[in-house]
């Protein structure tokens, strides 16, 4: 059934119906690109999906034809291992064919084990050092305030990435500045490479720790689209300070084995494992890469 | 003939005055500090455009990917700090971010080598041409004197791309004129000379050049070559004093390795190999003291540069 048109430019404001069904093809996409390039980061790309999705088909005004125009809002992702996630959601959205995403992490793709803007079109800021993305988003909100331009910001962050110093320059200086343009997402999963968040480096109790460096705090269920799509409106209403949203989810949700269990942080699924999850999301393996490969090239 | 002296201007108050020449001219210029505006020289920027000045406060890294953030909307953030803390802590955000990306992000490197002085090893930051010609997309600037680091930041506008500009806490000897040309790749000779060639960076221009007055004085002929850029590196000049000349020796208030010295010996010995030694800080930090008594100590000196000189002339 044709429904909308996923790529079109500008703020798309789609349902959350909708969005839920593109999540899932988000997910099918994840697990086939990593299992095609026996590479990449499964868990945080598979818990994030959701929010992603909500900010480049809900929230945020983009032009995947022409993505540096001039009157975009802007988006990052600053734990930005999760780029199967960023790539699928890019491509699902029109930045780039979708055949591109079978290329990840290979010699012959566009598509570096972590973004590049010099490779991507779209990405803005190369990235995947840790600890970064909220200081370069913070910097576009103070010269979208400079320039008195209503642009929204949006930067994706990893808990365990909240264990960097930088973060935390970050989180003083975007309230000192009152940026309130500016809205951070938490992919509060819980779990990182070497264990639990909170047996490796507690990062609790989170929400009272933003709270005090006088940021808006929302806590939501990051899986739930509902909450997604009310936080995003309730950060774009708040003023005076930015708004962090707490988004619980579950490292490798979607399929169910491997779901909040933190050594699935980077490990490619084989073939057949992502058969497996592929199968509990209502498609093959093979089923799935023939639609990837069989899209049309566009760029 | 008797050896020349100078007047005394600080570079670093070159980097301000060049703030003031571009905030005029360009309305995207755009200037962020690290708690340490007055010392940067960037107070008369924050006075004449405070809604383009940002102080950031101790927080350095932040700083670094917050510039590189407003470059995205096509700002051009000239941020400034001790280079100890502006490259030093920062490798990570300027590799990745600013460099990769690349963002156009211009960074003053401020109170750099050893003539800081007093504040000792800590801030007297002599591996920041290392850090920085090691990373690809960048251009690094060494202006010599007070009139090079002014025309060092127009020069950084005019560049679409990530710049390093290098200058000092004292007050160093001018060695140019305000209307001498500043171009960016482009090393100028200062002094003629057909025996050796000394290339030379920053404050150690002028001990080249008092170098070049003593050597006089025996009847031998010395080059200097002011490097006021050293990526991209002006090979042409370099290749042909170690084709005109008998030899060559550089000089640098920074580590041996990995600033002037390396990209000088790499060039010469790919292309024209020649005699070379080096006047640098030889593997140890620096200490406190006054900036003068330690660049006798360390040897950063124009008698240094005579004696390795003579050395490669094996007299």
């Amino acid at each position: 059934m044709p429904t909308v048109d996923r790529t079109a430019p500008g703020r798309l404001e789609l349902p959350a119906d909708e969005l839920r069904a593109i999540a899932t093809d988000v997910r099918r996409d994840i697990l086939t690109m990593i299992a095609n390039a026996n590479s990449g980061h499964t868990g945080g790309s598979l818990s994030a999906c959701d929010f992603l999705t909500a900010i480049l088909f809900h929230a945020a005004t983009i032009d995947p034809r022409n993505p540096s125009f001039d009157n975009r809002d802007f988006w990052n992702v600053s734990n930005a291992h999760i780029s199967p996630l960023i790539y699928s959601v890019m491509a699902e959205r029109g930045y780039f064919p979708l055949c591109e995403l079978l290329g990840f992490r290979q010699l012959k793709g566009n598509l570096q084990g972590h973004p590049s803007a010099h490779d991507t079109p779209g990405i803005e800021a190369s990235a995947g050092s840790l600890g970064q993305g909220l200081s370069v988003a913070i910097g576009v909100a103070m010269a979208s305030r400079l320039d008195k331009h209503p642009r929204r910001v949006f930067c994706c962050l990893g808990d365990g990435e909240l264990q960097e110093g930088s973060i935390w320059e970050a989180a003083l200086s975007a309230a000192h500045y009152h940026c309130d343009n500016l809205t951070a997402i938490v992919d509060y999963n819980g779990a990182q490479i070497d264990g639990r968040v909170e047996d490796i480096i507690g990062i609790a109790p989170l929400a009272e720790k933003w709270e005090s460096f006088n940021w808006h705090v929302l806590e939501i269920d990051g899986h739930d689209m509902d909450q997604i799509l009310d936080a995003l409106r309730e950060a774009d209403r708040l003023t005076q300070q930015p708004t962090v949203i707490l988004a619980h989810t579950l490292m490798g949700k979607g399929w169910r084995e491997i779901e909040d269990d933190y050594r699935w942080h980077g490990k490619p699924p084989t073939v057949d494992q992502a058969n497996t999850a592929l199968m509990q999301l209502g498609t093959s393996y093979d089923e799935w890469r023939e639609r990837l490969a069989g899209s049309e090239v566009t760029a | 003939m008797t050896m020349r002296t100078f007047d005394r201007k600080k570079t670093r108050e070159g980097w301000g005055d060049g703030l003031i020449d571009i905030g005029e001219q360009h309305g995207d210029v755009v200037v962020m500090v690290g708690d340490n505006a007055i010392s940067c020289n960037v107070d008369r920027f924050a006075e004449s455009w405070p809604d383009r000045f940002y102080e950031m406060g101790i927080s350095e890294m932040h700083m670094v990917n917050a510039a590189a953030g407003m470059s995205l909307l096509g700002k051009v953030p000239f941020y400034v700090t001790y280079s100890a803390f502006g490259v030093g802590r920062v490798y990570d955000q300027l590799r990745v971010t600013v460099g990769y990306t690349p963002c156009n992000v211009k960074i003053g490197g401020a109170h750099s080598g050893l003539s800081v002085g007093p504040d000792g090893a800590t801030h007297q930051m002599m591996e920041d041409l290392a850090c920085m010609l090691a990373l690809p997309n960048y251009t690094v600037l060494t202006p010599a004197d007070y009139w090079e680091t002014r025309k060092a930041v127009a020069a950084a506008h005019a560049i679409n791309g990530p710049v390093y500009i290098r200058f000092g806490r004292e007050s160093v000897p001018i060695v140019t004129t305000e209307a001498d040309p500043f171009e960016v790749g482009k090393a100028r000779v200062l002094a003629e000379g057909e025996d050796a060639t000394c290339i030379a960076i920053g404050t150690m221009v002028a001990e080249a050049l008092l170098a070049h007055d003593k050597l006089a004085e025996d009847g031998i002929g010395l080059r200097v070559i002011n490097m006021s850029t050293l990526k991209p590196l002006d090979t042409e000049v370099i290749l042909g004093a170690a084709r005109e000349t008998k030899g060559i020796v550089t000089a640098e208030e920074h580590q041996l390795h990995g600033g002037l010295a390396s990209v000088v010996a790499q060039t010469v010995s790919r292309h024209a190999p020649v005699p070379m030694d080096y006047v640098a800080v030889e593997d140890r930090y620096g200490r406190s003291g006054d900036s003068e008594e330690l660049l006798d100590l360390y040897g950063l000196r124009w008698w240094k540069i005579v004696e390795k000189v003579k050395g490669l002339l094996q007299l």
